[in-house]
């Protein structure tokens, strides 16, 4: 039986009176991994976002479903506690916060309750050590001058701890060299069998270390096409100009 | 009193009283007779007694500071206030001699622990006297004299007269002339030339009665080639009328020594806090202060440093924190007597509804002090609209050869930082308690890690409630 993560319905939202996504439709079970490609401004990391619950964006129209229960009445940190789990494009700096500390209190928000000293060292340890994170990563401040390369490996690390049933992650590809995109790769890999993904992004290398199950195509504020991996490809080949025809 | 006023109040976790049982308390109000029935009581030599009178007439006759929030000054009413309250006969060795009320107090704050853990000796001021004090025995056994003030006066007349008022004397402004006309507790600390004192000494002030005033003094020299941390923490009862503290401290940093002065004051918000710090710095020596300012109604206190010893250097590390209806009026002053000195001031503020934070300095450079360099860096966090922040800088730079830095920066707590904390399941109010305590980091990191604890949970206390 199908173990349904998350369920848009007809999808309609606003930033400051302009509408950006207009009537979208997508359901992610368990296990599976959804690609949502699309130029720039076509509303994707809007969708990542409001899903979130970021509160610079308004719902006009359709409702968003995690786990069978609609999400309106549900505050970001909610939504978090509950499972859910973005990965930012731009994550905040966060300072005088230290990494170590960040985790830890995160973790415990999150999962309800203090981690053990040791068990969350040991647990904290191997997936630094999977990430080729050095260890000197957990007294830096949050973020505070990282390269585009350690934010999204910090990402990475936080959804490891988290373990989210939702993962949501908007263009955590960009601007990686290849190392770091095997190395982020693998850790959504490894979240991925027992979540369902949502990955935003622009480029098909991703998609040469993470096979996804379903491809969109995003324009103007909807999907307008869904695929296999070969979607990817024909995206990246052919451009989006194709899909602007109207059908 | 309106209902966000009571709020705040009910925030306080220090705003507990106990039941006042004094052995003496004088009538409220100041009189020249006051001033002498304290000096008289505690049976002090003639000369302090008529310092004692001399900077009663110069507080009587001298106007109101200009240099800070005067407005607010003008509020204080002397009248109503006690100037001397003796809670407990004698001062104990023992925490178990301590009345048990008092005793009980200390124990909530958590001052025995603290002893038996990380200190080199304790003194507990309760109302206008010390009520325990205690020092390790290898500190007495290498010379270190740590009392409290009227102990000292009686056992080491000669070394307090050397020096009590030479740093801030009586007509340095009307609150140190009164301090200095009615002042009573606090500590008096020497330490001999070349011993390092490890572990910090910490003093523990608390004001229990209703409209007290609290006028603690406090001399601490530290002699040629040795080093001291002192570290003192601050607490009152809310109630709905004022108290005063004002207190002196004067620091005596000699040739090489080394003095850091940590402070955490968290006065309920019924409390003006009016203090004058100042530290003179001989040839090499270092002066810190690390000044935290939580409580209080109205603060005003400006830690100086008067670097007179080639190669002297000040630090001057602040935290203020301006809730509803408190102002910090705080900074600092250096001045830079001598060739080759360098200070640094780093403050940094957060207001937070309706409060007002102000970071008020003064810089001086004289003319001989060739080869000076100062950085100040000043950073105010405005936590919503209603609040306030402003920056008074002043430099009087004499000498072409100084090299200064100064930077300031106001900022707001974004959206984009609250979203990201949110979504890691911070709710709102523990993702402001996390941004405030790490604005304040550069300051934590300085104090005793048990300090620093307790002020981060402080932080996010305050945090609580804070949103909407």
């Amino acid at each position: 039986m199908k173990d349904e993560m998350l369920r848009v319905e007809n999808l309609h939202v606003s930033v400051e009176g302009t509408a950006i996504i207009k009537g979208l439709d997508l359901t992610i079970n368990r296990g599976e991994i959804h690609v949502i490609m699309g130029r720039n401004g076509a509303g994707k990391s809007t969708l990542a976002n409001v899903v979130m619950g970021h509160p610079a964006y308004e719902i006009t129209e359709g409702s968003i479903f995690f786990q069978g229960q609609p999400l309106e009445e549900l505050a970001v940190f909610e939504r978090a506690r509950a499972g859910m789990f973005l990965s930012f494009q731009y994550p905040a700096v966060i300072p005088g916060v230290q990494v170590g500390t960040f985790l830890k209190k995160s973790v415990a928000s999150v999962r309800d309750e203090a981690p053990k000293g040791r068990a969350f060292r040991k647990e904290l340890t191997e997936a630094m050590s999977q990430l080729e994170m050095d260890k000197s990563f957990l007294s830096r401040y949050v973020n505070e001058g990282f390269s585009g390369g350690e934010k999204k490996r910090l990402e990475i690390l936080q959804m490891l701890l988290l373990k989210p049933s939702l993962a949501l992650l908007d263009e955590t590809d960009s601007g990686l060299d290849i190392d770091a995109l095997r190395i982020v790769s693998k850790g959504i890999n490894q979240i991925a069998p027992q979540a369902g993904c949502l990955i935003i992004t622009h480029y098909q290398r991703l998609l040469d270390h993470v096979k996804p199950h379903f491809v969109h195509a995003m324009i103007d504020g909807t999907i307008v096409k869904t695929g296999g991996p070969e979607l990817a490809l024909e995206l990246e080949e052919r451009g989006y100009d194709w899909l602007d025809m109207p059908a | 009193m309106n209902d966000d006023a009571l709020e705040a109040v009910g925030d306080y976790r220090y705003g507990f009283h106990d039941p006042e049982n004094a052995t003496i308390r004088f009538d409220k109000g100041l009189s020249e007779q006051v001033v002498r029935d304290i000096s008289a009581l505690k049976d002090e030599p003639q000369w302090m007694t008529d310092l004692r009178v001399k900077a009663y007439r110069h507080f009587e006759a001298r106007a109101m500071p200009d240099w800070g929030n005067c407005n607010l000054l003008d509020s204080i009413n002397f009248e109503n206030i006690t100037y001397f309250l003796r809670s407990s006969d004698k001062t104990e060795k023992d925490w178990d001699n301590v009345p048990d009320d008092i005793k009980n107090t200390f124990n909530r704050l958590g001052i025995p622990e603290a002893e038996q853990k990380w200190l080199g000796g304790v003194t507990a001021q309760y109302e206008s006297e010390a009520v325990y004090h205690s020092i390790r025995e290898d500190l007495e056994e290498q010379g270190v004299i740590f009392l409290d003030m009227d102990t000292g006066l009686k056992t080491h007349p000669e070394l307090v007269k050397k020096f009590f008022g030479t740093v801030i004397p009586h007509s340095d402004n009307k609150f140190s002339a009164l301090n200095t006309a009615v002042w009573s507790g606090g500590s008096f600390i020497y330490v001999p030339k070349n011993v390092q004192v490890e572990m910090p000494v910490q003093a523990y002030f608390r004001i229990n009665a209703k409209n007290m005033g609290q006028f603690e003094r406090t001399l601490i020299i530290v002699d040629e080639g040795s080093t001291l941390h002192y570290v003192e923490g601050c607490t009152a009862p809310s109630y709905s009328t004022d108290s005063l503290h004002s207190a002196v401290v004067e620091l005596i940093a000699m040739e090489g020594a080394k003095i850091r002065y940590s402070t955490v004051q968290n006065w309920s918000s019924n409390v003006y806090n009016l203090v004058t710090k100042r530290a003179v710095a001989y040839k090499n020596a270092t002066v810190e202060w690390v000044d935290g300012n939580i409580g209080s109604k109205l603060t005003m206190k400006y830690p100086s440093v008067l670097l007179k010893g080639e190669g002297a250097h000040a630090e001057v590390i602040s935290v203020a924190y301006a809730g509803e209806g408190q102002h910090q009026d705080t900074g600092a002053k250096v001045h830079h007597l001598a060739p080759n000195t360098t200070s640094n001031i780093l403050s940094k503020s957060i207001s937070k509804k309706g409060g007002r934070s102000s970071y008020r300095g003064m810089l001086q450079v004289m003319p001989k002090a060739t080869g000076c360099r100062s950085k100040v860096v000043c950073d105010a966090l405005i936590l919503d609209d209603s609040s306030r922040s402003d920056t008074y800088p002043t430099m009087e730079i004499g000498n072409a050869t100084a090299d200064l830095e100064h930077e300031a920066s106001v900022s707001k707590v974004s959206s984009d930082q609250l979203f990201y904390l949110m979504s890691r399941g911070f709710s709102e109010e523990e993702a402001m308690g996390l941004i405030v305590n790490g604005f304040f980091e550069p300051f934590t990191r300085e104090l005793p890690m048990e300090y620093a604890v307790e002020l981060n949970k402080l932080l996010e206390l305050e945090m609580e409630g804070s949103i909407g």
